[in-house]
This record gives structure tokens, C-alpha cells and sequence, in this order.
């Protein structure tokens, strides 16, 4: 990794959608941070040029959900190996969710997540505290604490509360120290154990449906006690178009509330999960195809601010069960940006929307001054080339999860240098397939 | 992508049987028409023929159940086979053993042809997917999803009482929702050309989007048993009592169990069909079980014969009429 103070980006398309930049113009770099764009300041000579002709320039991706598996599942991935991964892909902030073993429900536990992913350096990973002891969904965690030990956000990860009142009280507490809340959307009394979207595929191949009432029931009593309480809070991974026309409609009206959507439901389809391929096991379910169209749509106009990764590593064996009893979750890192980028060549959005979705939207949900490239901003910055036609396949990947339903896909778009603080995380050999 | 298992080898055989779904009429025809020359089998002195002998079937069961298990025993014998029993939801598993570990070590006994029976949907799948590409799975029920040999004896029976599928109303009444039975055969009966397929069932016990499947939805006994050639009744586990699926036994009685007067709005020769066992009094009147209208012992001993003839399509090493039968 080379270490330069002083660093220059030149000919690349620069796309910085908070600052409403998208032009051919060069970045200059010192010490960690952006000190100009477009012109080279009087006096500066750079340690290192990066030629970027036909390449975009843009802020480091910021993805809201990739679990890490470190602490208590290294033998599915760790911090290490995940934020390498991550670099690969673009990807300089991640805010990963509690549910860890032990859990991020005491600041020793985010402390150690922290001090480890600083001493890898190759992302900056920000944990998300657990909203609830244990996540049990009971009683509430010493939520300013976490924040002292630097979560920045609350979360019960993929365990909705089911009890009404503490998921009040829990609000409450979060907003007096402005900690703003991830919530899964799911009412685990109509998830009843399915697996898959209650619908046509569902029901052909016999496998428990998860109907989309599970996820609009529980958005709208989370958009109620928003409304009730004042409360930030955010749905982490939406699924269902109703969900996003409440979601629109409860903005309209002022109440705080934002979402994202995993870059795979704005792909797959219930469609997918025919052949009982258990790698399209994923929470929420893969649902329909106007469901998918919805949400695309929600991220057009910007109800849905962030798309994620909803990284999930896992260990083969994980995945070799019959479709039911297959752990959920997709390797998804490294998919993040060709998958988002292909909407854009199917003329979904435009680059620049894209791009705001990955970097500019996920930074204002977290509340932090990362996400763009303005000067004296932290020079987070990833380097892609657009053109690039790759597959992923199991060798390629970096992650050491290996599940995925697009191994073998051709993809296009691909990172070439990733900058996190100044600093190249990430650098791909011309010659690597 | 994973790409879905294939049933059929190379050549056009059917190497696994996991699902009727993606079979041609032509290859349902022809297990029908083998299983006719089976079913003599039965009535001979020596109730045995040599299509699969030196081979060895291993019946994995993960979920208990007698029926099935018997008849696919004793499909596999009067093959010539040899029979391997695992009852793994008791053994293996229990000592933390994963499904693969469980076939891996049966595939290094040197088994042709597992038999399994599992309570998740896609396990049969699962199992073709991952074992040695020389063995044959057959499904024997996985979960929601399939139990395509208990769908093709139940067109066995209706075609020899039947004949053609063409002008026939078939009506299955109960459980659609959780029946990998019915999902069978609403696969083989469309794949067969009937003509009208219905499902009879309070909306608790449909699956969403159940048209889709290819069927009429009644939620009426008496509207969908009108003028039908066939009914189907599924067996209703006591299970769906303690929920909110259903208020009572009683209640369904009343409303969905078949009797002799709400049979006679059907065709004057329908007839009364059930995959056992059943719950007399509940899914339909006990008199109704025993009567000349009911074929369910026929469909028993007519399952030995489709199972004879799918194992043998699958792994037998010549025609039954052959004349080249090895010898010794």
C-alpha cells in the first residue's frame, strides 16, 4: 500500500453528488484530506498521480449494513478479511449491526471492534449498538455509553422487538442522546417461520411464505411511534412497494423516518429462488416483480436514500442444508457496485443518483460529515472504471464468504484505486482478470 | 446462478424422480403404462422380478412414517433389490451428524438409489444436487413440496377407473396449503390434460395465489364437488386444530367433511379418494371410507406397482418383458 502526503487524481470523471459535482476534473490531496478540486493549488507537487482518464472519481461508498463475523464467527469471516474485501470493493465506511457473540450491547464489545478495524485500516467501520440487551427485545441497552464508545447508531439488527411498549421506550431513550434508530421491519408473528415471499413461487415449491403484510404491519406501527415519539428512525432494507408509497407518504407529513434497500432486491425476483437455490435465501424475502420496480422507483426519487450491501458471509456449510434450513444471507461486498451500476446501464438512474444512493444518502442517515469530496474533507475516495467487463467467480472474490447468487455473472464496472484518509486501501493489478 | 437439478439424464431418462413439475405427459404416460405390467406382479406365486437385483436401495426417512416406507420396501424386494431401513430422524441427525455427512457415508456403501423422506421442502433437491452423480434420489415427500410418487398412483387409480383425463372434473377438499400430496397431483393432473382441476378449503388452508397453480378455488364443498368425476380428500393433521387455522374438528365436519348426500352432487360414478390415513368422521363420513364409491385400498396396493415402475425407470437394468435376462 503506498503512502503518499500529497496525491493528485487527474482526468477522471469526478462525480460528487452532495457537492452537485459531475464533470471532468482533477482532485489534489494532502495529508489525509481533499484540499482542492479542479485546479492544483499554487505550489503543490504531488508524491503520486493516479491517471484517470475514462475512470469516475467519486466518494468512498458507504454501505449501512455488512456483518464482519468478528467477534464470535471468525470462522465465517473477520474484520480483517471483510475490510479488505470492502476496499476491493469501493467501500471506505461500513457500520456493521450488533449482532456479534458477544453482541455490541456494551461499549467493551464496540471498543474491540473498533480498535481492531483501526489497526487493519483498510475501511472505517463504525458499529451499530444493540437497542436492546441481548437484543431480546426486553430492556434497553446503556445507549449513551455505546455512543461514548463510538456507536453511531442503534440497531436490533434483524430481531424485531415484538413488544410494542419497549420498542416506545427504546425510541424515546435513543432520541434524547440523537442516536437514530435501525429497525428491520418484520412482524415476527406473520413471518411464522417462512422463508420465502407468500406468493406464486412460494407456493408452487411448497416453502413457507413471509407474507408482505409482515413488513408493512410493523413500518406502519414504527412510522406511528415515530410520530409519537419525535424518534429518528430508519428501516434497514425495505422489500415490499406499499412499504415504500407509507414510507413516502409519513415523510410527506414531517415524521423522521428514512430507509434503505439491499442492492439485491432491486435485482432478484421471487423468480430467483426457484430451483431451491439456497444462496436467494435471504430476510426479507426476494418478492415480486413489481415490488422490485417499486423499489427501484423509491430510490429514483429518493424516499429510499442508501443502498446496501446487507453483507452476509458465510461458511459453505452454512449453506449446504435444504432451502428452509439454509442460514439467510448473500456475500454481497464486492456485487455492491457493478449491481448498482447495471441499473444505471439499464437507464433506471443516472450515474449521479447512483452514486448519491452509495455515498452522499447513506452519510446523511449516519449523520457524519463523510460521503463527499469538497475541501477539507477526509479524502475517502474510490477510483472505478465503468467500462470494465468482469465475472465473479469464487477465485476472484475477496471476501471469505463465497455465497452468492451472482458467482458467474458477468458484471460491469469494476474499482481500480480506493483512498480511505489519503491513503490507497485498495490498488488493482492491469493484468488481474 | 445454481442451476437446477435435472430429472432426466442425457439420453432422455429419468434418472432422479423428485418432482412431477417439468415432466413431459409422455414420460407420466409411460410410468403408467409400465406400472399396468407391475401391478400382475403382485398376483403371481414368486411375487418377484430381477430388473434391479444387485442393486441396493437405502430408504432415508428423516421424518417417520409406515405407509410409504412399507410400500417402497416392498416396491424395492419384488425388484430383486437389496433394502437398506435408515430411520434418521432417530439416529444420525440426533448425535449431530448433517445431512450430507448421513449421505456421504451411505454413498461409500456403495447404495444406487436413495429413497427419502424429509420435513423440508427442496431436501430431495438438495440431496441430487450434492450426492455422487451415479445414485438416483426419489423423492418421497419433502416437506410442502412434493410427494410425486403418491401423485402418480393416485392418476394410476383415477385412469384405471377413468380412462382418459380429458373430460374429467377432479376436486381435492382440505389442507392444500400445507399438502405436498396435493401439490402433486394438481401437477400430474394438469400435466395429463384434465379438464378441470378444483380445490375446495376455507381460505386458511389455500396458499396465496393458489389459481396460479393451475386450479379452481372453491371454498364451498357443495359449489365444488358439483358435477365432479373425482374427489380427493386430504388427510387434515390434528396439528392444524391448535392454531388459528381452523376453529374445531367439528366445524370442518360440517362444512368440508364429505358424506353420502353431499357426494350425490356429483357425477353418479364419482369417485372417493384419500392418500391416508384418515381421520374418519372429519375429512369424510366413515361409511363413506368402507363404501363401493371409495378406492382407498386400491390406491395402497396400486402404489407398490408405481413405485416398481419409477425405481426401475430410474435404476432397473432392463425392460420387464425382456428376454435377455441375465442369468445367476
Amino acid at each position: 500500500m503506498a503512502e503518499s502526503e500529497h496525491l493528485s487524481i487527474r482526468g477522471g470523471r469526478l462525480v460528487d453528488p452532495a457537492n452537485g459535482i459531475d464533470a471532468l476534473l482533477d482532485l489534489h490531496i494532502a495529508n489525509g484530506k481533499v484540499i482542492a478540486v479542479g485546479q492544483s493549488p499554487a505550489g503543490f507537487s504531488p508524491d503520486l498521480v493516479l491517471e484517470a482518464e475514462g475512470q469516475v472519481v467519486c466518494p468512498g461508498l458507504i454501505d449501512l449494513c455488512a456483518r464482519l463475523r468478528e467477534p464470535g464467527f471468525e470462522h465465517k469471516a473477520t474484520i480483517a478479511s471483510e475490510t479488505t474485501a470492502a476496499a476491493a470493493a469501493g467501500i471506505t465506511t461500513l457500520c456493521c449491526p450488533p449482532d456479534t457473540e458477544p453482541m455490541v450491547d456494551t461499549p467493551a464489545v464496540a471498543q474491540l471492534i473498533y480498535q481492531t478495524a483501526q489497526r487493519r485500516g483498510a475501511a472505517r467501520v463504525l458499529p451499530a449498538g444493540a437497542l436492546t440487551q441481548q437484543l431480546q427485545g426486553k430492556q434497553i441497552t446503556e445507549m449513551a455509553a455505546l455512543k461514548r464508545a463510538g456507536c453511531v447508531v442503534m440497531s436490533q439488527a434483524d430481531r424485531p422487538i415484538g413488544n410494542t411498549q419497549v420498542q416506545r421506550r427504546a425510541m424515546e431513550y435513543a432520541a434524547s442522546f440523537d442516536l437514530t434508530v435501525f429497525l428491520h421491519p418484520e412482524d415476527a408473528y406473520l413471518r411464522d417461520g417462512g422463508c420465502v415471499h407468500e406468493g406464486r413461487v412460494g407456493t408452487r415449491l411448497g416453502l413457507p411464505g413471509i407474507p408482505a403484510a409482515a413488513e408493512t404491519v410493523a413500518v406502519a406501527r414504527d412510522l406511528a411511534l415515530a410520530e409519537q415519539t419525535g424518534a429518528h428512525i430508519h428501516f434497514r432494507g425495505l422489500s415490499t412497494a406499499l412499504a415504500t408509497q407509507m414510507l413516502a407518504a409519513a415523510r410527506q407529513q414531517g415524521i423522521a423516518a428514512s430507509a434503505d434497500v439491499s442492492a439485491h432486491q432491486l435485482i432478484l425476483t421471487e423468480a430467483d429462488v426457484d430451483g431451491f437455490d439456497a444462496n436467494c435465501r435471504v430476510t426479507p424475502p426476494l418478492r415480486t416483480l413489481a415490488d422490485r420496480d417499486a423499489l427501484r422507483h423509491a430510490v429514483t426519487t429518493g424516499t429510499i436514500a442508501a443502498i446496501c450491501s446487507d453483507h452476509q458471509p458465510h461458511d459453505a456449510d452454512a449453506k449446504l442444508a435444504p432451502f428452509p434450513a439454509a442460514a439467510p444471507g448473500i456475500s454481497a461486498l464486492e456485487t455492491l457496485l457493478p449491481l448498482v451500476l447495471s441499473l444505471v446501464a439499464e437507464g433506471v438512474m443516472d450515474l449521479a443518483t447512483a452514486i448519491a444512493r452509495l455515498t452522499s444518502g447513506p452519510a446523511e442517515i449516519l449523520g457524519l460529515p463523510v460521503g463527499r469530496l469538497d475541501a477539507g474533507r477526509s479524502a475517502d475516495v474510490c477510483v472505478f472504471d465503468p467500462q470494465a467487463n468482469w465475472t465473479l467467480t469464487a477465485d476472484n472474490l475477496v471476501s471469505r464468504g463465497r455465497n452468492t447468487p451472482f458467482l458467474d455473472r458477468a458484471l460491469q464496472g469494476r474499482v481500480t484505486w480506493t483512498l480511505l484518509q489519503g491513503k490507497m486501501v485498495f490498488r488493482r493489478n492491469r493484468e488481474e482478470p | 446462478m445454481t442451476a437446477p437439478v435435472q430429472q432426466l439424464d442425457g439420453q432422455g431418462n429419468l434418472k432422479h424422480f423428485l418432482t412431477i413439475e417439468g415432466l413431459s405427459r409422455d414420460l407420466l404416460i409411460e410410468i403408467l403404462d409400465r406400472s399396468e405390467g407391475f401391478l400382475g406382479v403382485a398376483r403371481q406365486a414368486v411375487k418377484k422380478v430381477p430388473l434391479c437385483r444387485g442393486k441396493v436401495v437405502a430408504n432415508l426417512f428423516f421424518e417417520t412414517s409406515t405407509r410409504t416406507r412399507t410400500t417402497f420396501e416392498l416396491a424395492a424386494k419384488r425388484l430383486s433389490a437389496d433394502v437398506l431401513n435408515l430411520n434418521i430422524s432417530t439416529s444420525a441427525t440426533a448425535k449431530g451428524e448433517t445431512l450430507l455427512d448421513t449421505l456421504r457415508n451411505l454413498e461409500a456403501m456403495h447404495v444406487d438409489m436413495f429413497v427419502v423422506r424429509h420435513a423440508e421442502s427442496g431436501a430431495a433437491h438438495f440431496i441430487a444436487r450434492h450426492a455422487d452423480p451415479h445414485v438416483s434420489i426419489v423423492n418421497a415427500g419433502d416437506g410442502r413440496h412434493a410427494h410425486p410418487t403418491q401423485g402418480m398412483l393416485d392418476m394410476f387409480t383415477i385412469r384405471r377407473h377413468k380412462g382418459d383425463f380429458a373430460p374429467l372434473t377432479v376436486a381435492i377438499v382440505g389442507d392444500i396449503l400445507h399438502s405436498r400430496v396435493a401439490r402433486s397431483q394438481i401437477q400430474a393432473l394438469n400435466a395429463l390434460g384434465t379438464g378441470e382441476v378444483r380445490v375446495i378449503a376455507p381460505r386458511t388452508l389455500i396458499p396465496a395465489q393458489a389459481e396460479t397453480l393451475g386450479v379452481r378455488v372453491f371454498h364451498s364443498l357443495p359449489d365444488g364437488v358439483r358435477d365432479a368425476d373425482v374427489i380427493i380428500l386430504l388427510r387434515l393433521q390434528r396439528e392444524r386444530m391448535s392454531g388459528a387455522l381452523l376453529p374445531s374438528e367439528h366445524e370442518y365436519f360440517r362444512l368440508f367433511g364429505l358424506t353420502e348426500e353431499r357426494l350425490r352432487a356429483a357425477k353418479p360414478d364419482a369417485m372417493v379418494m384419500h392418500p391416508g390415513p384418515i381421520n374418519r368422521g372429519v375429512e369424510m363420513d366413515s361409511g363413506l371410507a368402507d363404501g363401493p364409491r371409495s378406492v382407498i385400498l386400491e390406491q395402497v396396493s396400486n402404489g407398490i406397482a408405481v413405485r416398481m415402475a419409477i425405481m426401475s425407470m430410474c435404476i432397473g437394468t432392463q425392460n420387464l418383458h425382456s428376454q435377455d435376462a441375465p442369468h445367476g
